[in-house]
């Protein structure tokens, strides 16, 4: 299942999928729909199409003729869960680290007269 | 430039480069963030994760020296190693390998920068070896974290459902 995740990220790397993936928030497109803001030929938007649909980024309905392309928003939810995860990791992380701070923070300013006399050197 | 709210670590997976970025904010001085990350100690004490046991292996803090730990949890180790190439007072560079994918590298620099009034920024920066090795860095809290806000998630990819 990881391998989806990697699907997703390598299929949003490239800027007109993530172009088309933004277009489709909005809501279905067709195909045509789709090429219109970009210079290229039906046939690279459908390649870029059969990308994110591997990514299970998008699906198209297989009865109606216009096929119109669907954005599948659980999976985007998926990576950003997963970002988040790993931010709540590092935050986890650095709130250890402001504990460390605030110790720091308390031999080094916090009484210095009582640590200088302590301290017999 | 000022700060007075504190605010949570902020995280940013670049589209198209294999890079991670986050930055958090630290009411410290640049000089102790640098103390926090260079001193084997103090380092330690917060690299957790928190139900890990650290084990610092090696640890020399300066350009050309070079560190290993070990993350201890439930009778398995995880071990880390690389290199600093540079530790100054704004940042520090370094090389990042996880014994357990002995091939992939990360280069990883961390600013500090001063916001005066007592906080300092902190950015780090993980360069990957691609965007596949980055995003299973991504991933990586799959394997080592035990977090119930996300154990639905886990469920619905063990099963398939996603």
């Amino acid at each position: 299942m990881a391998d989806q995740l990697s699907r997703v990220f390598a299929a949003l790397a490239d800027p007109t999928r993530r172009d088309i993936v933004a277009r489709l928030t909005l809501g279905d497109a067709t195909v045509g729909e789709l090429a219109e803001p970009y210079e290229v030929s039906l046939q690279a938007v459908s390649k870029h199409l059969r990308v994110l649909e591997e990514a299970g980024l998008v699906t198209r309905s297989r009865d109606a003729q216009r096929r119109p392309v669907h954005l599948e928003a659980e999976v985007f939810d998926l990576m950003e869960k997963w970002i988040e995860r790993y931010r709540r990791q590092a935050e986890e992380r650095f709130r250890r680290l402001d504990a460390v701070l605030a110790d720091l923070q308390d031999t080094e300013s916090g009484e210095p007269d009582r640590n200088e006399r302590g301290a017999a050197s | 430039m000022t700060t007075t709210a504190r605010t949570e670590a902020t995280i940013e997976a670049h589209p198209t480069l294999p890079i991670i970025t986050i930055k958090r904010d630290f009411r410290a001085t640049p000089a102790q963030l640098l103390r926090a990350h260079t001193d084997r100690d103090l380092f330690a004490r917060w690299i957790g994760p928190s139900y890990a046991q650290v084990t610092i292996d090696y640890w020399d803090a300066r350009r050309g020296g070079a560190f290993r730990y070990l993350n201890g949890h439930d009778g398995q180790e995880y071990a880390f190693y690389g290199s600093f190439h540079e530790v100054s007072e704004s940042r520090i560079v370094q090389t990042f390998t996880f014994e357990g994918m002995p091939d992939s590298v990360a280069l990883e620099t961390m600013w500090f920068e001063d916001l005066g009034d007592g906080w300092t920024r902190l950015r780090t920066q993980s360069l990957c070896d691609s965007i596949s090795e980055r995003d299973q860095w991504l991933r990586s809290g799959m394997e080592v974290g035990v977090n119930d806000g996300y154990a639905k998630l886990d469920g619905l990819l063990a099963d398939g459902s996603l």
